[in-house]
C-alpha cells in the first residue's frame, strides 16, 4: 500500500513537470519577456534600459531553455525554465503584479471557496442520488420518463440563467437573501445559501441521469435478481445491494473531485462577490496577471493529481477485490 | 463588383460540410450502419431535434457565405486611381436583414416597443425641460401589430405547407413506405417558420426583440450569434476528432512505448483545469494577435482569427477524454477472436484499423461528438463571461448574455437581450442533448438488455 502510493507520487512528477512546460511555453515563449514588460511598463515610452530592469526585478533575466553564457550543467539550470518550475515545485508562487505573495493570497481564499464549495459538493451529492434511486425504484413510469425530460430540459440550460433568475427572483425581487458578499462565520450563512442552491440545481440535470445509469446497470446483474429470488423487498434489493455495488464507479466520478473543490468555482464565486480562490482566478485573467494565472494552473494539477491517487485508494477500501 | 471573402472559419465550414457528406456516402454504402441510422431516427423526438439542428446548420451557412460590394467611386477618387474600392465585408444573412442593421435606435426599447425605455429630457418649442419617453425612430407604430402577425402567421403557413406538401408528394411518388415519424418532423417545421417568417416580416416594422444599451436590435445579433455558437460546437470536433481518434488508437493498438508516451500527454493535458488552460491559451494568443497586426486587415477579420484560435484551443484542450475511451475500447477490440484472425491470415496493420477498429469505435465517437456540441455551445458563454471567449465585437450569446447581466438591476428590468440569448441557446442544446439521447440508446451497446 505504501509502495504504491510512494510510487503514484512519483509518477506525478513528470506529469507536473509537462503541466509546467505546457504553461511556461504559453507564458514565455509565445509572450516573451520583452513583451510582458513592454504591457506592464505601458507601451508608450520604454526604454531598453527599463525593460532590462524590469526583468532583473521580475527575475526573468535568463535564457529561456539553454544557458550560453553558463558552464557544464548550469547550461540547463541556470535557466529561466528550472528556475520557474523549481520555485513551482517549492510552492512558492512568487509576487503577483500588485506585488502582493500570492501565496498567502491563495491560503487566505482558500476558506471563502470552500465555504461555497463543500456544502454544495454535499448536498449535490445527496440529492442526486437519491433521486436517482427513486427513479430507479419507480424505473419505467411515468414519474421516471418526466423527471428524465425535465433532466434534460435542466442540462440544456446555461448555468448563468440559474445563477442571473436566482438572484433576480430571491434576492432582487423578493429580498430573502442578499444578492452577494461574504462575511466569515455563522453570519455568513445568508450569502452561502444562494450559491449553494444555485450550485446543486443546475447539476441536478446531468447528476440524477448519471447515478441513475449506474444503478440501471447494477438492476440487471445476477445477483440482484437473486435477492429478488431470496423473497427481499425492492427496497432491501435497492439500498442493501444496487446502492452498496454503484458505490463502486460513483467513487470513480466522486473522489477526484474532492480535492479541486479547494479551486472553487469561477463563475458563482465572480457573481457572488465571494473573495475566494475562483474569483481570483478570474481577476488575474482579466488583468492579465501571468504570475496568478502560474500558480492556479499548478495548483490546480496538483489537487487533481491528488484526487486521482485518492480514488485509488478508496478502491482498496471499498472494494475488497482490488488489491495493491 | 462583388469581391467573394472567404474568412477562415468559411473554410473550415465549407470542409466540415465536404466531410460531413463524404461521411454520409459511406454510410449509406453500408446496408447495416444505414439500419442503424434508421433505427435512430423512428423516435419522433429524434426527428423533430434534427429538424431544428438542421434549421440552426442553415442560418450557419447562410452566415457564412461572405462577400463584399464595391463602393461606388466618386469622382476624386477615380483621377487618382484605378484600383476598386471594397465596402466592409457582408454575409447573405447580412442582406437579409440590412434592415435590422440600418434601424439602430438609441439605447434600449423593449420588444415591440415604440417608445425609449427611459425618459429623456426634452426642450419643447416653447424652451420649457421636461422628461419624456422618446418615440423610436424605426418603429411604425403599434396599431398594426395584430395585422402583421395574421399576416405574417398566413406566409409563414403558406411557405412551410409548400415544403411539406412537396416532401409527401415526392415521397409518394417514389413509392416508399417508410416508418420514418414524418409528422414530427412536419410539425417542428411549421413550427420553426411560422415563427421565424413572424419575427422576420414584423422586424421591418418592429424591434420584436427589442434593442440593446446602443440601440442595436436584439433579433439580429441573436441570429448572428448562432454562426458563433455553431461554429464553436462543431468545427472543434473536426479539430479534435483526427487527434484523438489517431493517438487513441496508436496507444491502443501498438502498446509499449507508444501506449507511454500518449498516456503521458493526455494525463498531463488533463491534469490541468479545463478552463485555466484554455484562459492561458486565449491570453497567450492575444498577446500573439497584437504584436502581428498583418495577419489581419479588418475587424471582421481580426473577430474572425481570434474565433478560429479559440476554436483550435478548445480541440486541443479537449481531446483528451475521448482518446481515452478509444484507447480503452480499442485495448478490448483488439483482443477480440476476428481481429486476431485477421492477423493470422495477414492482413496489414491500416486495413485492421480501417475495417476492423475504426467500425466497432463509431458508437463512442459519435456520442461523444453530439454530447460535446452541446457541453462547447454552452460552455461558450461561461468563457465569455470569463473574458477568453471569442472577441467582444462579434455576436454571440456568451457576450449578449456578458452585457445584459449589468442591466438586471435596472427598474424596470432589461430583461429581453438575456432571454433570447438564453431561448436561443436552450433550443440549439436541448435538440442536441435530445439527439445525442437517442443516438446513445440506440448505438450503445450496453443499453441491448
Amino acid at each position: 500500500m505504501f509502495a504504491y502510493i510512494l510510487k503514484r507520487i512519483l509518477y506525478a512528477i513528470p506529469i507536473l513537470i509537462g503541466v509546467n512546460l505546457i504553461t511556461f511555453v504559453l507564458f514565455f515563449m509565445v509572450n516573451s519577456p520583452d513583451d510582458m514588460a513592454r504591457a506592464q511598463l505601458g507601451a508608450k515610452q520604454v526604454t531598453p534600459q527599463m525593460i532590462e530592469a524590469w526583468k532583473v526585478d521580475k527575475g526573468y533575466d535568463k535564457a529561456l531553455f539553454v544557458n550560453e553564457h553558463a558552464k557544464g550543467v548550469y547550461k540547463v539550470t541556470d535557466t529561466l525554465f528550472v528556475q520557474e518550475s523549481l520555485k513551482l515545485f517549492s510552492f512558492d508562487f512568487g509576487s503577483s503584479d500588485a506585488n502582493r505573495n500570492i501565496g498567502t493570497e491563495i491560503k487566505e481564499r482558500m476558506g471563502p471557496s470552500l465555504a461555497i464549495a463543500l456544502p454544495t459538493f454535499m448536498i449535490a451529492l445527496i440529492t442526486n442520488i437519491s433521486l436517482a434511486l427513486l427513479l430507479v425504484l419507480f424505473r419505467g413510469s411515468t414519474l421516471d420518463t418526466g423527471m428524465m425530460i425535465v433532466a434534460v430540459m435542466i442540462m440544456s440550460v446555461s448555468g448563468l440563467f440559474y445563477i442571473i433568475a436566482g438572484q433576480v427572483l430571491f434576492s432582487k425581487m423578493w429580498h430573502w437573501m442578499p444578492i452577494s458578499g461574504y462575511e466569515p462565520g455563522f453570519y455568513g450563512i445568508k450569502f452561502i445559501i444562494l450559491p449553494v442552491l444555485i450550485g446543486v440545481f443546475s447539476g441536478i440535470g446531468s447528476g440524477v441521469r448519471w447515478y441513475r445509469s449506474i444503478f440501471l446497470e447494477q438492476i440487471n446483474q445476477d445477483y440482484v435478481r437473486t435477492a429478488r429470488a431470496k423473497g427481499l423487498s425492492e427496497l432491501k434489493v435497492l439500498f442493501g445491494h444496487v446502492l452498496r455495488n454503484g458505490m463502486l464507479p460513483i467513487l470513480t466520478g466522486v473522489v477526484v473531485v474532492i480535492p479541486t473543490l479547494f479551486m472553487g468555482s469561477l463563475i458563482m464565486e465572480s457573481f457572488f462577490g465571494i473573495p475566494g480562490l475562483g474569483s481570483y482566478t478570474i481577476d488575474a485573467i482579466n488583468s492579465q496577471d501571468f504570475a496568478i494565472v502560474k500558480a492556479m494552473v499548478f495548483l490546480g494539477s496538483v489537487l487533481y493529481i491528488v484526487g486521482l491517487i485518492l480514488t485509488d485508494i478508496s478502491y482498496t477500501l471499498f472494494d475488497p477485490r482490488v488489491k495493491l | 463588383m462583388i469581391k467573394v471573402t472567404l474568412l477562415w472559419t468559411d473554410m473550415m465550414v465549407w470542409l466540415l460540410i465536404v466531410s460531413l457528406l463524404a461521411w454520409g456516402w459511406t454510410v449509406s454504402r453500408s446496408p447495416q450502419v444505414k439500419k442503424q441510422w434508421h433505427t435512430i431516427f423512428k423516435s419522433s423526438i429524434a426527428m423533430a431535434s434534427a429538424v431544428i439542428l438542421l434549421f440552426y446548420m442553415l442560418f450557419t451557412l447562410l452566415d457564412s457565405v461572405h462577400f463584399r460590394f464595391a463602393m461606388p467611386i466618386t469622382q476624386t477618387q477615380q483621377t487618382q486611381s484605378e484600383e476598386i474600392q471594397y465596402g466592409e465585408i457582408v454575409s447573405l444573412l447580412d442582406l437579409a436583414m440590412v434592415h435590422n442593421i440600418e434601424s439602430t435606435e438609441r439605447t434600449y426599447s423593449a420588444p415591440f416597443a415604440t417608445h425609449e425605455y427611459a425618459k429623456s429630457i426634452v426642450i419643447d418649442a416653447e424652451g420649457v425641460t421636461k422628461q419624456e419617453y422618446l418615440p423610436l425612430k424605426h418603429v411604425s407604430g403599434s396599431d398594426g401589430v395584430m395585422k402583421h402577425t395574421l399576416f405574417a402567421l398566413v406566409i409563414g403557413l403558406l411557405i412551410s405547407g409548400l415544403l411539406v406538401f412537396s416532401h409527401m408528394f415526392w415521397r409518394k411518388k417514389r413509392g416508399n413506405k417508410s416508418e420514418l415519424p414524418w409528422k414530427a418532423a412536419y410539425m417542428t417545421l411549421t413550427l420553426l417558420l411560422v415563427t421565424f417568417t413572424w419575427f422576420y416580416l414584423l422586424s421591418y416594422d418592429y424591434h420584436v426583440l427589442g434593442t440593446d444599451k446602443v440601440g442595436g436590435d436584439v433579433l439580429y445579433q441573436s441570429l448572428k450569434s448562432i454562426r458563433t455558437g455553431v461554429l464553436i460546437g462543431t468545427l472543434t470536433t473536426l479539430i479534435l476528432l483526427p487527434v484523438a481518434i489517431i493517438l487513441g488508437i496508436s496507444a491502443g493498438l501498438f502498446g509499449g512505448w507508444v501506449d507511454d508516451v500518449i498516456q503521458y500527454l493526455y494525463t498531463t493535458l488533463s491534469s490541468i483545469p479545463g478552463v485555466l488552460l484554455i484562459a492561458a491559451g486565449v491570453l497567450s494568443m492575444q498577446v500573439m494577435m497584437d504584436n502581428n497586426p498583418g495577419w489581419f486587415e479588418t475587424t471582421l477579420e481580426r473577430s474572425d482569427l481570434r474565433l478560429l484560435f479559440l476554436i483550435i484551443i478548445l480541440g486541443i484542450t479537449s481531446w483528451t477524454g475521448l482518446a481515452r475511451l478509444l484507447r480503452a475500447e480499442t485495448l478490448k477490440i483488439s483482443q477480440i477472436e476476428f481481429v486476431t484472425a485477421a492477423k493470422a491470415f495477414g492482413v496489414g496493420k491500416w486495413t485492421i484499423i480501417r475495417r476492423h477498429i475504426i467500425p466497432n469505435l463509431m458508437h463512442i465517437i459519435l456520442i461523444s461528438v453530439v454530447l460535446d456540441f452541446s457541453g462547447l455551445v454552452l460552455a461558450e458563454a461561461v468563457l465569455s463571461y470569463v473574458g477568453v471567449g471569442v472577441d467582444p465585437t462579434m455576436h454571440s450569446w456568451g457576450n449578449m448574455i456578458n452585457q445584459a447581466r449589468l442591466e438586471m438591476a435596472r427598474e424596470p428590468m432589461v430583461w429581453w437581450s438575456l432571454f433570447s440569448a438564453f431561448v436561443f441557446m436552450f433550443i440549439l442544446v436541448l435538440a442536441a442533448n435530445l439527439f445525442s439521447d437517442r443516438i446513445q440508446k440506440v448505438l450503445d451497446p450496453r443499453n441491448k438488455t
